[in-house]
C-alpha cells in the first residue's frame, strides 16, 4: 500500500497524467462535438493515426511544430468531410462509414509514411514540443512541476475543453448544434439547416481528432510508427458516454483514465517482478468500464444520434 | 371582409404520379379561424408544408400581406410571421422549454445566448395567452398537452401572426382539446389568424369560422360554419353520403369468455380491480371509458401479453391460468391493437410479411417462407377487405391509417375468429374508413364472432354494442343493454356513477 501512496504523492506521476490525458481530451472533445450534432464518428482511430503521421511528416520535412499541428487538424477536417458526405448527404450507416474511415485512414497513413520515409532500423526522429514552465506557478512546490510544466498542446487541450463547454451551453450556435442532435426536424422548423450544422460539427470534431493524433508524434514522442494510437480513439468514444456529452466531464474523464494509466505504469516498475505486467496494463481499462457503468446509466443520449436526416421525411 | 393576411393562389404539387395538391386557392383574414377539412391523404398537410417552406410547389404562389413568399425556405416563412404547430411536435425532449423555444431565434454567430431577455419574453407571451409553462422544465418531462403548449409558444415567440395547427387534437384528451379550442378563440380575438387542419367534424364546427374542404387534392367547397351542418360537411369531405353502420338486435349464442374478479397488479398498483364480464358468441360487448382507466391492461390480458394477478378467466368454459400469445392465436382470438403503428404492424416490412406474422408456420416449407403462397394470401386480404394504396410487396408504412387498419382487420377476420378483441378500432381514421371498419366488425358479429369492443367514443359504442360496461379506474361497471343505454346514462357510468343506478352486480 505504501508503494501506491508513494506513487500518488510523486509530482512525476501527475505530470505524466496530464501528458497521457492530452490526446484523450482532444479526441473525446472531437467525438463529443460530432455526437452532439447527431453523428457518431468511429473514424476517430484512423483520423488520429493520420494526424500523428501527417503532423510528424510535416515537421520532419522542415515545417515548424505548430504548422505540423495545424496540418494534422486540416487533414482531420478532410476526413470529417468524407465522413459527412457518407453519413449526412448520403445518409449511410454511421457505424459502417466510421469504421471505413478508420480502416482507410490507418492504412493510408502507413502508405504515405512508407512512401516518404524509407525503411530504417531506427525510425527517424524530430525535435518535439518542449515543456513550458508557467512563470511563478511552476515554482510552487509539488503543484508546479506536476501541472505547470507541460508542453503547449496540453494547455491548448484544457483551454479547448473550456471553450467547447462555453460554445455548447452558452451560445446560440451551441443550442443549434444540440437541437440538431436531438431533433433535426425541430431545428429545421426553426430555420436552422441541420445538414450544414452536422457538416460543421463533424469537420471541426474531426480536426480535433487530428490534433489528438499529432500530439503523440509532436509532443509525447518524437517519431511515428503505425500502431502508435493503440486504441486511444476507442477510449475516446467510451469517454464521450462517460462524460454524458459534456466537455468539462470529458476533461475529467480524460484525466481519470490517464491517472489509472500513469499509475499502472509506475506500479509495474515497483511490483514488476512479482506479477506479470499485462495484469497492470488491464487496470485502466477495467476501471474505465466500472466508471462507465456507474456514470452512463444516467446519461441522456442525444436523441437523434445515428439517425440520418432526410428533408421532408419523418 | 378585411384584406386577407394570407392568400394561397393556385398551388399544385405532384409527388411522382400522384397530384397531392391540384390548383388550390385559399385566403385567410385577420382574426379568422379557418378549418382545413379533409380525409387523410386529401392534401391538407402537403398544402401547409408548402406554406411553411418544407416543400416547393410546382405551381402557384403564397402571399402574406400581399407580398409573395419565397418558396422552400422555412426561415422566410417564419420571418413573414407564419408559425406551424406540427402534429408530431418539432421539439427536443432533452432540452428545456426555454431552449426549445429560442433555438434559431438569435444569430448563430453571436458570442452569447441572451437567455434572460428570452425568458422574460416567453413569460410575457405565456401570460398574455394563458399558456402556462415552466421555462426551465425538461421538455421530455411534460405531458403531451403541455408539450403542445410549448409548440404554440414557439410559434408565438417567433412573432407569428398566422398560425397553422396540424391535427392539433389528435394527441390530446377531451379536456385538453376543449382547453386548446378556448385558447384558439382567444388568440383569434387578439388579432391572430389561424388555420387548423382536421378531419373531425365536431371540432371543425365548434372552433372555426369558415371551413375549406379538400378532397383528393382539390378544393371542393367552402362554407361558413354557421351555415352548414355536420352531415353536409361529411358528404363534401367524402364525396358521397356516408352513414356509419348501426347494429341490429340479435340473440347471443353460447358463452365464450368469462372473467370473474380478475385483478392485474403492475408496479405495485392494481390496474384492473376484480373485473367481471361475460362475452357470448354473436354479440358485441362494448367497454367504454376515458383512456388510461385500465383498457390497456384488459387488452393486454386478452392478447396474451400480460398475465392476471388474481381471479378466474374462463375461455370456452375452461379455466385458463395464463394465456400466452401462441395460446391466444390458436384459440382463435383475433386482435386489433390500440396502437396500430406500434403493436399492429411493422412499418418497414412488406404488406405480405405483416399479413402472415401470426401464422408464419402455415406459410413455411422446409424451414423457408413460402413467399408465393404468402403473397397470394396477402392479395386475398387486400381484395376482400378493400385495402388501397399498395401491393402486397410494398411496405406497410406507406398505407394510410385506414388502409393499414383494414389490413389488420382482414388478417384477423379472414380466418373467422371466434373472438375478436377490438381496441379503439376507429381511432384516428377518417370518416370513410371508420364506416368500413365498423361495418366489418358488425359483419363478423353476424357470422357468430364474439366481439369485445374497447372504445372511448360514445357514438361508436352506442352504434355497435349489444351490451355496454364502463371502465373507470380499473373497475368495470355491470353491463347494461343497448336498449337501456343513453348518452346521459353512459356519461354517468364513465364518471364512475353506477353503484346508485344499478344496485346489483351481474
Amino acid at each position: 500500500m505504501s508503494a501506491a501512496f508513494d506513487i500518488i504523492a510523486s509530482a512525476g506521476l501527475w505530470a505524466a497524467v496530464l501528458r497521457i490525458a492530452t490526446p484523450l481530451i482532444l479526441g473525446t472533445l472531437g467525438a463529443l462535438l460530432c455526437e452532439r450534432a447527431g453523428v457518431l464518428n468511429l473514424g476517430i482511430e484512423g483520423i488520429m493515426t493520420f494526424g500523428a503521421m501527417i503532423g510528424w511528416l510535416s515537421v520532419y520535412n522542415g515545417a515548424d511544430l505548430w504548422t505540423g499541428f495545424l496540418v494534422a487538424a486540416l487533414a482531420g477536417g478532410l476526413f470529417g468531410l468524407l465522413h459527412s458526405l457518407l453519413t449526412v448527404t448520403l445518409g449511410l450507416s454511421q457505424h459502417v462509414s466510421g469504421l471505413g474511415v478508420t480502416l482507410f485512414a490507418s492504412s493510408f497513413s502507413y502508405y504515405v509514411f512508407r512512401l516518404a520515409v524509407p525503411v530504417a532500423g531506427t525510425p527517424p526522429t524530430i525535435t518535439p514540443f518542449q515543456p513550458i514552465a508557467i512563470p511563478r506557478l511552476s515554482d510552487l512546490p509539488f503543484v508546479g512541476p506536476a501541472f505547470f510544466a507541460q508542453t503547449p498542446p496540453t494547455y491548448l487541450a484544457i483551454a479547448l475543453a473550456l471553450v467547447l463547454a462555453y460554445v455548447i451551453f452558452r451560445t446560440p450556435l451551441g443550442l443549434a448544434i444540440r437541437m440538431t442532435g436531438e431533433n433535426p426536424h425541430a431545428a429545421e422548423a426553426q430555420g436552422i439547416n441541420p445538414m450544414v450544422v452536422r457538416y460543421g460539427a463533424v469537420i471541426v470534431g474531426s480536426a480535433l481528432m487530428g490534433m489528438a493524433g499529432a500530439f503523440l508524434t509532436l509532443s509525447a514522442f518524437n517519431s511515428f510508427f503505425p500502431t502508435m494510437v493503440q486504441g486511444r480513439g476507442w477510449i475516446c468514444i467510451a469517454l464521450v458516454v462517460f462524460a454524458s456529452w459534456r466537455p468539462l466531464r470529458a476533461l475529467l474523464g480524460g484525466l481519470l483514465f490517464a491517472f489509472f494509466d500513469g499509475f499502472q505504469l509506475r506500479l509495474q516498475t515497483v511490483l514488476g517482478g512479482a506479477v506479470p505486467y499485462q495484469l497492470f496494463l488491464m487496470i485502466p481499462y477495467i476501471l474505465s468500464i466500472v466508471a462507465l457503468a456507474l456514470m452512463a446509466r444516467r446519461a441522456r443520449v442525444p436523441q437523434a444520434l445515428m439517425q440520418p436526416y432526410r428533408r421532408g421525411e419523418r | 371582409m378585411s384584406k386577407p393576411v394570407l392568400e394561397i393562389v393556385g398551388v399544385s404539387k405532384r409527388f411522382g404520379p400522384t397530384l397531392a395538391n391540384d390548383s388550390i386557392s385559399l385566403s385567410l383574414a385577420q382574426g379568422e379561424i379557418v378549418a382545413l377539412l379533409g380525409e387523410n391523404g386529401a392534401g391538407k398537410t402537403t398544402l401547409m408544408s408548402i406554406l411553411f417552406g418544407h416543400y416547393m410547389a410546382d405551381e402557384g404562389r403564397v402571399l402574406v400581406d400581399g407580398q409573395e413568399l419565397p418558396q422552400g425556405k422555412p426561415r422566410a416563412a417564419i420571418r413573414a410571421g407564419i408559425g406551424m404547430v406540427h402534429q408530431h411536435f418539432a421539439l427536443a425532449p432533452n432540452l428545456t422549454v426555454l431552449e426549445n423555444v429560442i433555438t434559431g431565434t438569435q444569430s448563430l454567430w453571436s458570442p452569447k445566448l441572451r437567455s434572460s431577455e428570452a425568458r422574460a419574453k416567453l413569460l410575457a407571451i405565456s401570460e398574455r395567452f394563458g399558456l402556462k409553462v415552466d421555462p426551465d422544465a425538461r421538455l421530455g418531462d411534460l405531458s403531451v398537452g403541455e408539450q403542445q403548449r410549448v409548440e404554440i409558444l414557439k410559434a408565438l415567440y417567433n412573432e407569428a401572426r398566422i398560425l397553422v395547427f396540424d391535427e392539433p387534437t389528435a394527441v390530446l384528451t377531451q379536456a385538453e382539446s376543449e382547453r386548446l379550442f378556448a385558447t384558439l378563440k382567444d388568440m383569434a380575438a387578439q388579432g391572430l389568424s389561424l388555420i387548423f387542419i382536421s378531419h373531425k367534424l365536431d371540432e371543425v364546427l365548434s372552433a372555426a369560422n369558415r371551413v375549406v374542404v379538400l378532397r383528393g387534392g382539390r378544393h371542393v367547397a367552402e362554407r361558413n360554419t354557421s351555415e352548414t351542418s355536420k352531415a353536409e360537411l361529411a358528404e363534401l369531405m367524402v364525396g358521397r353520403t356516408v352513414t356509419r353502420p348501426v347494429r341490429e338486435p340479435s340473440t347471443p349464442g353460447e358463452l365464450v369468455l368469462e372473467a370473474a374478479a380478475v385483478t392485474i397488479r403492475s408496479d405495485g398498483v392494481d390496474r384492473l380491480k376484480a373485473v367481471d364480464f361475460r362475452l357470448h358468441a354473436g354479440e358485441v360487448l362494448g367497454i367504454i371509458g376515458v383512456s388510461g382507466n385500465g383498457q390497456h391492461m384488459l387488452a393486454q390480458l386478452l392478447s396474451g401479453t400480460r398475465s392476471k394477478t388474481a381471479g378466474d378467466l374462463l375461455l370456452y368454459g375452461k379455466a385458463v391460468d395464463n394465456l400466452s400469445v401462441t395460446d391466444v392465436v390458436s384459440a382463435g382470438i383475433g386482435r386489433i391493437p390500440e396502437d396500430r403503428n406500434k403493436e399492429g404492424a411493422i412499418g418497414e416490412m412488406a404488406i405480405w410479411e405483416n399479413a402472415i406474422l401470426e401464422r408464419v408456420k402455415a406459410f413455411s416449407r422446409g424451414g423457408l417462407v413460402d413467399r408465393k403462397a404468402a403473397i397470394a394470401f396477402a392479395q386475398t386480404i387486400v381484395d376482400r377487405f378493400d385495402v388501397r394504396g399498395g401491393a402486397p410487396t410494398s411496405r406497410i408504412r406507406l398505407l394510410s391509417g385506414g388502409n393499414m387498419q383494414k389490413l389488420i382487420l382482414g388478417r384477423n377476420l379472414i380466418d373467422r375468429p371466434r373472438i375478436l378483441l377490438a381496441a379503439q378500432p376507429a381511432r384516428g381514421l377518417d370518416e370513410g374508413a371508420v364506416a368500413a371498419v365498423l361495418e366489418r366488425i358488425l359483419e363478423a358479429k353476424r357470422q357468430g364472432t364474439a366481439v369485445l369492443l374497447i372504445s372511448e367514443d360514445l357514438d361508436e359504442v352506442m352504434a355497435l354494442a349489444d351490451r355496454i360496461q364502463a371502465i373507470v379506474g380499473g373497475k368495470l361497471s355491470p353491463a347494461i343493454s343497448a336498449e337501456e343505454a343513453s348518452a346521459r346514462k353512459l356519461g354517468l357510468m364513465m364518471a364512475g356513477e353506477w353503484t346508485t343506478e344499478v344496485p346489483h352486480a351481474v
